[in-house]
């Protein structure tokens, strides 16, 4: 089977997006004050796991066709 | 200044290390044949070698000597995209890359020998290999030094980590490993960098706020109000900007002489569009590479622009000072990661920071390894051996590769203007490059001796204008002025404009007349796929999607630079 570089992408950005959506959920919250009030983890964990399942979901429906 | 990590911080940067070796691993079982691991054994898709293609370019330095840039010079900056890289990289997809790939040549110097003769395949080999080493040793002295300013850690272990991870996942997967894991670094790059941006132009309140809050930096260094926020209004006269250049210098010197010599004939680049599957690929790679590259002045030039406007946003000074007690622009970028970046995030800025230095030691590397062995070993020192013992060199090429740019960087560490002499070698034997490729592609009557005779003549005269001219204010020595001060410039970056184009010019000149002087040294049929004139039209591209069009896709990729252009003026 050929290597198929999505699937790469895909899971480091979901490793990433879970770490930092369980990190700005349920870590320390007064260090928001530098990011101008905003839990940027949350924000952009979130962002990161949608990208990167959304590459893994393309290539588990390339698979199925 | 120190930035403490976190735990997860650690978790992020450890992540990345799997992950890049990882992909080194999958790819282990495919590496056969020598091509399989230093061309890829022209395989893959245009959006990965598209992708590979702007990730190898973008090392560490780039990103924070962008971000210096930016501090320094304002908008202005983004011409180093918009002028010196995006109708570069059109040209080369459109024009160039039919010759290169149609060529079956499996490196920049090998087309030279094709086309022209061994000599000048000869002399651009030694150049380039030579340079590719010091130029990863450089990067990697910078992102070591870096690392130690900012997080505490040691200089040696920097070193031995990063080359050894890089070292790693070429041994393992030859060049299509480097070119997976430059994707991979593309996509970290953003990630790290976009919400950098977001953040910073969010605290200082949006682009019109960030135009006002510029207006009293450029005054304050005697310009315009808006020097630093329109890009071409303050290029009349080079006494009008921060660069020091003015338009005919800026549009020749960088948008032609020097764009075209570096994105059109470095191997460093042009292999990853030649590791594309299909010609039409091969030629949509560096058109692919164009989209991202016209934009991300977002990401890393404006960062430094608000690091220059912050202060009067907070009344405080934000650049740490440099050694010579005027601001350290080339903290702009990791300054502002420290101010904005939580932990967590953190590790994800951090982590881009250290694969934008990946991604170009791994292009080097790889660019090395293959120039060593078809160019240099296959050709003179050791012909006609086996596909597996010339695999092996290129196992062996990597490694020595890797510990002769260690061996640079601690070079770079211990003698600055060492380094600094070097590059301006490199500067000279670059400058006047892409004459020779020009009239090389286009002029079927262009010669072996005439090529060389301009490669070298070309050399020489940036030299001797280096040496005849002067950045106002320099003492004559590696600055110029060494033969006598004759012209004055008003800043190095349009000394070094005037340099390249008056090595291009006689690269040009020479080439010409030495051709016309010499018989012809190959035949019509030899230069067939070689030269313009001599090479079968491509069939019309109708019956593609209009993505997979390559003119068409050209042609939008400019209109949008315009557009660009006019928009920041």
């Amino acid at each position: 089977m050929q290597f198929d570089l999505r699937i790469a992408i895909g899971a480091l950005f979901t490793v990433y997006g879970a770490l930092l959506v369980l990190y700005g959920a349920l870590g320390d919250k007064v260090q928001y004050a530098r990011s101008l009030g905003l839990n940027v983890n949350l924000i952009w964990g979130v962002v990161l796991l949608v990208f990167g399942l959304c590459m893994l979901l393309v290539r588990g429906r390339k698979r199925k066709n | 200044m120190r930035i403490s990590l976190g735990l997860i911080d650690y978790a992020v940067i450890v992540v990345y290390f799997v992950f890049v070796i990882g992909v080194g691993w999958a790819l282990k079982r495919s590496m056969r044949a020598s091509t399989d691991f230093l061309t890829s054994g022209r395989s893959l898709p245009a959006w990965i070698t598209g992708l590979a293609f702007i990730s190898a370019n973008l090392g560490a330095q780039e990103v924070i000597g962008m971000g210096a840039s930016g501090a320094k010079y304002g908008i202005m900056t983004s011409h180093f995209y918009w002028i010196g890289a995006i109708p570069a990289m059109v040209f080369l997809g459109l024009f160039m890359l039919p010759f290169y790939y149609g060529s079956r040549a499996r490196s920049v110097p090998e087309y030279l020998k094709l086309r022209f003769d061994e000599k000048t395949r000869g002399f651009n080999a030694v150049s380039f290999a030579v340079m590719t080493i010091f130029s990863s040793g450089i990067s990697m002295h910078a992102l070591a030094s870096l690392l130690k300013l900012l997080l505490g850690w040691q200089y040696d272990a920097c070193i031995v980590i990063s080359a050894g991870i890089v070292l790693v996942y070429i041994l393992l997967g030859g060049l299509s490993s480097a070119i997976y894991n430059e994707v991979l670094q593309f996509c970290l790059i953003v990630a790290g960098f976009a919400p950098l941006t977001f953040l910073a132009l969010k605290d200082v309140g949006g682009w019109s706020a960030l135009q006002a809050k510029l207006i009293p930096v450029a005054t304050g260094h005697g310009y315009a109000p808006g020097t630093w926020s329109q890009s071409w209004s303050h290029l009349g006269s080079a006494h009008d900007n921060p660069m020091g250049v003015e338009w005919f210098g800026l549009v020749m010197g960088l948008g032609f002489v020097l764009s075209f010599g570096y994105w059109c004939t470095d191997f460093l680049v042009v292999q990853r569009a030649l590791a594309a599957n299909s010609l039409s690929a091969a030629r949509r790679t560096p058109l692919i590479a164009a989209v991202p590259k016209m934009l991300f002045p977002i990401l890393l030039i404006l960062p430094g622009m608000i690091a220059v406007a912050l202060p009067g946003v907070t009344g405080h000074p934000f650049l740490p000072l440099a050694a010579d007690g005027s601001p350290d622009y080339n903290m702009s970028i990791p300054a502002l990661l420290a101010r904005y970046f939580p932990a967590g995030l953190l590790g994800i800025g951090l982590t881009a920071l250290i694969a934008s230095f990946m991604s170009g030691m791994a292009g080097n590397v790889t660019a090395f390894n293959t120039v060593w062995t078809y160019d240099l070993y296959q050709s003179y020192f050791a012909p006609g051996k086996s596909d597996r013992h010339y695999l092996w060199m290129g196992h062996v090429a990597t490694v020595g590769g890797v510990l002769l740019a260690i061996a640079a960087a601690y070079l770079a560490a211990a003698f600055n203007n060492i380094m600094d002499l070097l590059q301006l070698v490199f500067g000279f034997v670059n400058a006047p490059l892409f004459a020779t490729f020009l009239l090389g592609m286009f002029w079927k009557r262009a010669t072996g001796h005439g090529a060389f005779s301009g490669l070298l003549g070309g050399t020489v005269c940036a030299a001797v204008f280096q040496g005849l001219s002067l950045p106002v204010g320099a003492t004559p020595g590696i600055k110029g002025g060494w033969i006598t001060p004759e012209f004055v410039f008003r800043s190095e970056m349009g000394q070094n404009f005037y340099v390249a184009i008056a090595a291009w010019s006689a690269c040009f000149v020479l080439t010409v007349l030495v051709s016309l002087a010499t018989a012809r040294n190959k035949t019509d049929a030899e230069l067939q796929g070689l030269v313009y004139s001599l090479t079968p039209r491509l069939p019309p591209e109708s019956g593609e999607p209009w993505y997979k069009r390559p003119v068409l896709v050209g042609v939008i990729v400019l209109a949008v630079t315009l557009v660009l252009n006019l928009l920041f003026r």
